[in-house]
């Protein structure tokens, strides 16, 4: 069996040429959630993996990759659609952060005169709204919002649902159809609606969203978690760590958990630009922070004057549109990146 | 015997056909109810502080007393028993708002938005398989290239974004469609014209609440044909000398369709949170709106009982995903059987 722990996805491993060997034909028992996430999140992997002529050309160019230090992040940076997202979203994030240098005090203010076209007058380059709000404040201070729902929803799902997958993976029996259970509960229940329900029972302050966003989508990461669980625990290191009388923490955290990473990484990337377009739409229909200008806010009040004053809702909507999909770029390029790794361990 | 094995006899006896689906999904209905008892309780102040605030003021007294009456007092155990109880009797209690019962609120809507999220859910799959064939056939060529680029756009894009857009462009600029509404006000159309009317004004919405699942369709069918492409009996049909047409469509397509079905199922609930949307957007009058309204009038009776039969929904949809998946794969039900 070709199955080895690989200790960090992104630290250097010298070690790394001896543990893979490429060519191993051995499958893995079950490889359901490769299906799961190849197709229905990004598509592309399923895909790529069966394609012959694709294999031979990564395989030519797994083997230098594997020996350098970052291997993970040379292949990213090596894709060009990563690189633009990664651009983006770099772009994104100091602009989120200088925001309050940039544009101090806040952007529900009134700045100037109302309804300035964007290039009308260069103290607004992106024009004012119907209230006199400056546009391109409220863009900076919308990514603020945008970044923090969207990580903070990718944390609390990541962590919920790698501990619910792990537990039901490795336990199975009574604890997994329980766990099952509630995984199950949470794919039945619309999210959307959910969301909207608990935070209008709740409040609807950005931190209450970000957390509840996460609270709901943390099902997609269980599944994963807990297919990739009972998939490797049958792999002959995790006998041998049995074996040696590791402890069930150790065995959960140390050996097999750092070898379902991959899908992990890429699902939270997945959330966090799912979380991000959650968000925006709660505040569209209006059931966002009311103290926090969001993207989503401002397309909704601009959408009272779609007729006469398109960008309004253009320009915070085009901004979302290229974050997003930076985010979904980085996450398409990561599952290539982290492809020859997983090849590696299994065909 | 106790209630698990007991209903594991009866589970295992009929695994297979409709009641084994329907048993199936009784754990996860029985999970919603529980879920959404356990907001009900979450929702600040009850049904007496309501009624005082209609009311204009109570005496604490009072106020102890209605609680009695409508059995606000008791342990939290005894309510669920109620709740379940009003559940059985189809009741979701009634609206102070609306003044009438929730479910009937909730079911004045709901055909506008079944129809609504029918539409989504055809459009999506026809053309998403569309694409995903073309994709396929065409990979690493240039229409896989432009496809998969627009596939992904779409992806990213926000449907009520795209929806304001569409409006922008079909009904203000090009003039084509309605901008909203569920039918032309005043026209007096009955039977099939009503209906043409009404279809007319779905379009914008179900292409909007389409627009995501488009896109997740067209990858997966990509992705699927692909590696149904490299199948063993693919060789053989064209071995055969089929041709390229028929391989496709007979061969290829309904192998490669399977997963699809599944995958279906699961975004009900998907296209339920987006028709939420995309009914604001338009104003269709369907339970996404209603949804809305409830929020901004507290009420939260209406909200929950949105939000159950959703969730029922989806179940009932799920059940017929696996009775259409068992039907298309006869490998699902001789494997069911062997157990």
């Amino acid at each position: 069996m070709s199955n080895t722990p690989v200790s960090d996805l992104t630290a250097p491993q010298p070690t790394a040429a001896l543990q893979r060997p490429y060519a191993a034909p051995a499958r893995l028992p079950d490889s359901s959630w490769r299906q799961q996430l190849g197709s229905s999140l990004l598509g592309r992997f399923a895909a790529s993996a069966k394609d012959p002529m694709a294999d031979d050309e990564d395989l030519a160019d797994a083997e230098p990759r594997s020996r350098s230090r970052w291997p993970v992040l040379r292949a990213l940076l090596r894709s060009p659609g990563a690189v633009a997202g990664l651009g983006v979203l770099l772009l994104i994030v100091l602009v989120a952060l200088a925001a309050g240098h940039l544009y101090p005090g806040d952007p529900l203010d009134m700045a100037g005169q109302p309804l300035l076209t964007p290039g009308e007058d260069w103290d607004f380059p992106l024009g004012t709204d119907a209230l006199g709000r400056d546009i391109a404040a409220g863009l900076a201070h919308g990514a603020r919002v945008s970044l923090l729902v969207g990580v903070t929803a990718a944390l609390v799902s990541v962590v919920i649902g790698t501990l619910i997958g792990a537990l039901a993976g490795y336990f199975g029996g009574r604890v997994d159809r329980t766990l099952t259970w509630l995984i199950e509960l949470f794919q039945t229940t619309p999210s959307f609606l959910l969301v909207v329900v608990v935070v209008s029972i709740t409040q609807s302050t950005i931190g209450v969203i970000a957390v509840v966003v996460g609270l709901t989508s943390w099902d997609t990461v269980a599944r994963l978690v807990r297919a990739e669980f009972r998939a490797l625990l049958n792999a002959d290191f995790v006998l041998a760590a049995r074996t040696v009388g590791y402890s069930t923490r150790w065995i959960i955290f140390r050996e097999v958990l750092p070898n379902a990473l991959p899908p992990i990484i890429i699902t939270a990337s997945v959330i966090v630009a799912s979380a991000i377009l959650t968000e925006s739409s709660l505040s569209f229909l209006g059931v966002g922070d009311p103290n926090k200008i969001s993207w989503g806010s401002m397309i909704g009040t601009g959408r009272d004057m779609l007729r006469s004053a398109l960008y309004l809702t253009a320009i915070p909507g085009a901004v979302l549109v290229i974050t997003v999909f930076s985010l979904n770029l980085v996450g398409d390029a990561l599952i290539s990146a982290l492809n020859p790794r997983l090849r590696g361990r299994t065909a | 015997m106790s209630v698990r094995t007991f209903y594991q006899r009866l589970t295992g006896r009929l695994q297979t056909g409709f009641r084994g689906s329907v048993f199936r999904a009784i754990p996860t209905a029985v999970g919603v109810i529980v879920l959404n008892f356990i907001l009900l309780q979450m929702v600040p102040g009850d049904a007496v502080d309501a009624l005082t605030a209609e009311a204009g003021s109570a005496s604490a007294e009072t106020s102890a007393l209605l609680r009695q009456q409508y059995g606000l007092d008791k342990s939290s155990l005894v309510q669920f028993g109620d709740y379940v109880n009003q559940l059985a009797h189809l009741s979701l209690g009634d609206s102070p708002r609306y003044g009438i019962p929730v479910l009937d609120v909730i079911t004045q809507r709901l055909p506008n938005t079944l129809l609504l999220m029918g539409l989504a859910l055809v459009i999506s799959l026809v053309v998403g398989v569309a694409l995903g064939v073309v994709m396929a056939l065409w990979n690493g060529k240039w229409p896989d290239r432009v496809l998969s680029s627009l596939a992904f756009i779409l992806y990213s894009t926000p449907g009520f974004w795209i929806g304001l857009m569409a409006i922008v462009l079909f009904a203000v600029k090009l003039e084509w469609l309605p901008s909203g509404g569920d039918g032309t006000i005043g026209a007096g159309l009955v039977g099939v014209d009503k209906f043409v009317d009404k279809l007319h004004y779905a379009i914008l919405p179900a292409l909007t609440l389409s627009s995501f699942f488009i896109a997740i369709y067209a990858r997966l069918t990509r992705a699927s044909v692909l590696e149904v492409l490299t199948q063993d009996y693919v060789r053989t049909a064209n071995a055969k000398g089929l041709t390229p047409w028929r391989i496709t469509w007979r061969h290829v397509l309904r192998n490669a369709l399977l997963p699809l079905t599944t995958v279906a199922g699961t975004h009900l609930g998907g296209l339920l949170g987006g028709a939420a949307v995309a009914e604001t957007v338009f104003g269709w009058p369907g339970i996404g709106r209603l949804t809305l309204e409830a929020v901004q009038a507290r009420e939260y009776k209406v909200l929950l009982g949105i939000l159950l039969l959703s969730s029922f929904i989806v179940i009932v949809a799920n059940i017929l995903v696996d009775l259409l998946h068992a039907r298309l794969d006869p490998r699902i039900a001789s494997r069911t059987k062997g157990h």
